[in-house]
């Protein structure tokens, strides 16, 4: 939807811009977010390999010499004293994939709002129907980031399992401050879905309340590609 | 004179608010480029984390190259198809792009006071 219909449809006055306040203002934002996660991103890189004690992220240790091994476990370690590497790549993954799939979702729900009312856009049969049906791919988006949100909970708990915490290590005090401020943002984004499915169910959401769901779509999307910077940046960089 | 713009943009989204009425199709991606995208970055998630498990990959130097330039492309494909940066106005871009050129020169910048990377001469 172009941001002048939106200007037009929300009853928005006309703007030096001709472009919508509201979607200027979310922008606005994503773009001091991105400063907001490279101040975070970049203290784990900075910290990165800096731990002196363990559980490290891509090595084994001993804590009962302090060695380390990034090949595999480390022998003459006494029992109870070997630590794994602690990131749990196919966990994080499986998650990755979830939060990938939650934009799929979301970039339908705007469709679908978009489009409403539209005979037929979304195709014939029970497939057009599904597309065309803007609660389920809100509730859809909604509930694939409750799912990463789960997946964020066993990480940090088997972590602290495992003995990691926010004050173990820089490792832990980067790594928890990193993705606890995504995992935040995602709770905040989840809210938000909920929110428009509440109204959706209430009155239904129409073209006319596009941008309201494009603007959550944005903070949604860009959700996405911080996660995509952190699961290279801190998952799979050794 | 100062009033123009104000009336160009206001023609330009009664103009717009008709080709909607009209039921015109908008700039916005299809479901099929949809589609084709959550494929794209789901391969390349696979190949991503496929890489990770190659120990010959991960001791070589293309290693860290391959999974920046891996996630960037991925960064790139949903901000500009699934954020529609590719078909919005250009306003747009230039409130993510500036802050995120600021970001990661920021992030290089610390990386190098930090000694986290380092050019060698000689």
């Amino acid at each position: 939807m172009s941001s002048t219909t939106a200007a037009i449809h929300a009853g928005h006055p006309p703007t030096t811009t001709g472009l919508d306040h509201r979607k200027i203002a979310i922008w606005a934002f994503i773009g001091s977010e991105c400063m907001l996660f490279a101040s975070l991103i970049s203290t784990y890189l900075i910290y990165k390999g800096r731990s002196r004690t363990g559980p490290f992220p891509h090595e084994w240790w001993c804590q009962a010499t302090n060695a380390t091994s990034a090949t595999g476990p480390i022998a003459n370690c006494p029992a109870g004293a070997l630590y794994k590497p602690i990131l749990n790549i196919p966990v994080t993954s499986q998650s990755t994939f979830v939060l990938l799939m939650s934009s799929l979702a979301m970039v339908l729900a705007l469709a679908a709002v978009e489009n409403k009312g539209k005979k037929g856009w979304a195709g014939p049969g029970w497939g057009g129907r599904l597309m065309e049906s803007s609660k389920l791919w809100l509730l859809a988006t909604a509930i694939l980031g409750a799912g990463f949100l789960c997946y964020q909970a066993f990480e940090f708990t088997s972590f602290v399992h495992e003995g990691l915490t926010i004050k173990t290590n820089l490792f832990g005090s980067s790594f928890f401050t990193l993705t606890g401020f995504h995992g935040a943002h995602v709770t905040a984004g989840v809210l938000w879905l909920l929110t428009l499915l509440a109204i959706d169910m209430k009155r239904g959401l129409g073209p006319r309340d596009a941008l309201l769901v494009d603007i959550s779509a944005l903070y949604w999307h860009f959700v996405d590609v911080v996660w995509i910077a952190i699961f290279t940046l801190v998952y799979l960089i050794r | 004179m100062a009033h123009e713009p104000v009336h160009r943009s206001s023609t330009e989204s009664v103009a717009s608010a008709e080709a909607h009425a009209a039921g015109e199709v908008h700039e916005h991606p299809t479901w099929a480029t949809y589609k084709w995208v959550a494929l794209i970055l789901t391969v390349i998630t696979i190949v991503e984390v496929w890489v990770y498990y190659i120990p010959a990959f991960v001791a070589s130097r293309l290693f860290v190259p391959a999974l920046l330039t891996m996630s960037a492309v991925k960064f790139v494909i949903v901000v500009l198809f699934y954020m529609h940066l590719k078909y919005d106005h250009r306003v747009f871009r230039a409130l993510f792009t500036g802050p995120l050129i600021i970001a990661m020169t920021t992030i290089v910048a610390l990386m190098f006071l930090f000694a986290k990377l380092v050019i060698r001469t000689g």
